[in-house]
Order: C-alpha cells, then structure tokens, then sequence
C-alpha cells in the first residue's frame, strides 16, 4: 500500500484497533504468562475462548467484507482474507514458536500488552523476540536461494 | 445432582470463569475488525519485530519493501496494543502487575518465539485468529502444530520441577 494515499484517518484508527486489540489482551489475561502456562498445563481452559471469540469475530468480518464490500474507505484496498502459501517453513516455525511459547508463556501481542499493564520483566522476552527475529532474517538473508526468494516474495 | 456434578467438572475446568476470556477475545477480534474493515489491512503482531528491525538494521531481509513501508503504522498499531492494556489497568482499578515467571525463560522462550514466529509466517494474531477466521489451511495447520509443541514443553517444564 503506498503512503500517498493515505487520509489523516488512517494513523487514528491503526490506533484505536490497536487500543482495542490491547485492551481486549489484557482482560483476557493474556498478558500473563502465568495464564497462558496455566492453560498450557491444562489447569484454566479459558484461553480457548480468547483464540476463539476472537477467530469468530474476524471470520465473520472478513467473510462478510470480501463478499459484501467494496474497497476499505481510508486505503482504497480490496478485501482479502488471510491466506499464506504453506510450506516446511509453517511447520519447523510453528514447532520452534511453540517451544518459546510453552518455555515463557508470552506470545507477541501478549507481550506488548504486558508492557502496558506495568511488566516491566516482560522486558526480557521481547528483547528476546528481537533477537530471535534478528537471528532468523540474518540467516535467511545470507542462506536464501535465488529459487526461495522467488518462490516466496509473492505469498510472504 | 447429576447436572450439579458435571457443573462443579466444568468449573475445574475454567477456575477464573469464562467471562474475561470471551469478553477479551471478542475485543482482540473487534480491534482487528476495526482495522481491517477501515483498511483492508490484515494486521498481525509480529510482521512488527521485521519490520522495527528495519530501521536499525541493513540486513536485507528486514527492508524489504513490504516491511520499510509498513514499518510506521506497525509502531502505532503496537504503540495502540501497549496503551489499550494500560487503559485496562486504569479503568478496572486492577493495579500494575508483574510476572514471577523467571528472566531466563521470558528471555529463551522469547528468542524462540521471534525465530518461529518470523519462519512459521505468523504467530497467535497472524495465524491464530486471522489466519483461522479465514479458514487458511496454512494457518490451521501452524496453529495445531504450536499449540501441541507448546503444551508438551510446558508439561514438561513443569514436570521438571520449574517455577514459576
């Protein structure tokens, strides 16, 4: 999406979803790491209904808007849903991130909104997240293949 | 009796209730709404580790076009993520809290969760509710394969005696 077409509503209402988004993480306790690993210790089942009332309420949204809508009013895009191409990458990352998930309990919108609930320790799983992330984008960049890079531009 | 049983059965399950969690899910489902129905945009938590890593790194990777061009609004959207908590905070009365789980598992599990995050395209946001609203079989397969690598390392974590 370019930038020029923006309207002065686009910076605002990134924030207020994003407002919501967080609020919506810290009620649900998700910015605990002790309830995602109470969940994950199959102690408090609560979190099923925060991945899931979420999933409804977005497969609602975007099945209606990719039927039923036109463009969206501040970009001029059209609807799409969110579908990337699948590979080994989606397994050996989806493991990987399960690890660090079940190790720490945080997950990265969780963490953020750590912060705002005064987590200061949380601190260290998200410098921990920009290291990881660091670590794998320097690796792809220096191991990627020329067919990789083709093949993965248009879905990534 | 017998309803009265299965209902003490069901609130072993849910010992803090449900009402939070749903409630909260149906916020974090409504802010990306919000975002998606005023945008087009699909926005997921962790395209923002790429994409703030642009403006500190050269690696190629991290400034690609997609992520130099969406880095900005990234800031927002997480900037927005980190004040709707603090407004939970101060709307609800609940005081700052803070987590007793130790700095060596929030720091490992964190690199973990950035390198799988970041090479399994996605993570709770992207995969987990976008990517499951929109039926991806991508996306459902990820979310299988986290959420039973995820429980076993914490049973097994916490079968060897780590707490918190």
């Amino acid at each position: 999406m370019s930038t020029a077409n923006r309207t002065p509503w686009f910076i605002p209402v990134i924030y207020l979803g994003g407002l919501i988004f967080g609020f919506g993480l810290a009620i649900s306790g998700m910015a605990k790491p002790e309830v995602v690993l109470d969940f994950l210790q199959f102690e408090d089942f609560g979190l099923l209904f925060v991945m899931g009332g979420a999933a409804v309420v977005t497969g609602i949204t975007f099945a209606v808007a990719t039927r039923h809508l036109d463009r969206a009013p501040l970009t001029g895009e059209t609807y799409r849903r969110r579908l990337k191409s699948f590979d080994r990458n989606v397994v050996v990352g989806g493991s990987i991130f399960g690890v660090g998930w079940g190790v720490s309990g945080i997950c990265p919108g969780a963490a953020y909104a750590s912060v705002g609930i005064g987590n200061y320790p949380i601190l260290w799983a998200i410098a921990g997240m920009f290291l990881g992330a660091y670590a794998q984008g320097y690796w792809r960049s220096r191991h990627s293949t020329d067919a990789e890079s083709v093949t993965e531009t248009p879905s990534d | 009796m017998s309803a009265f049983v299965s209902l003490l059965a069901l609130g072993d399950l849910f010992p803090r209730g449900v009402l939070p969690y749903l409630l909260g899910g149906l916020l974090v489902g409504l802010g990306t709404a919000v975002i998606y129905l005023a945008t087009g945009i699909i926005a997921g938590a962790s395209t923002f580790l790429d994409s703030t890593l642009s403006y500190v790194s050269s690696v190629e990777r991290f400034n690609r076009f997609k992520y130099v061009t969406s880095r900005g609004w990234r800031l927002v959207f997480t900037a927005g993520i980190v004040s709707g908590a603090a407004v939970y905070v101060l709307v609800s009365g609940s005081g700052v809290w803070t987590t007793d789980v130790q700095w060596w598992r929030l720091l490992g599990g964190g690199v973990l969760v950035g390198v799988g995050t970041r090479l399994g395209k996605g993570c709770t946001s992207g995969h987990g509710v976008c990517g499951v609203g929109s039926l991806s079989n991508t996306s459902l397969v990820n979310v299988a394969t986290f959420l039973g690598f995820a429980v076993g390392t914490a049973q097994l974590v916490q079968a060897l005696g780590v707490a918190p």
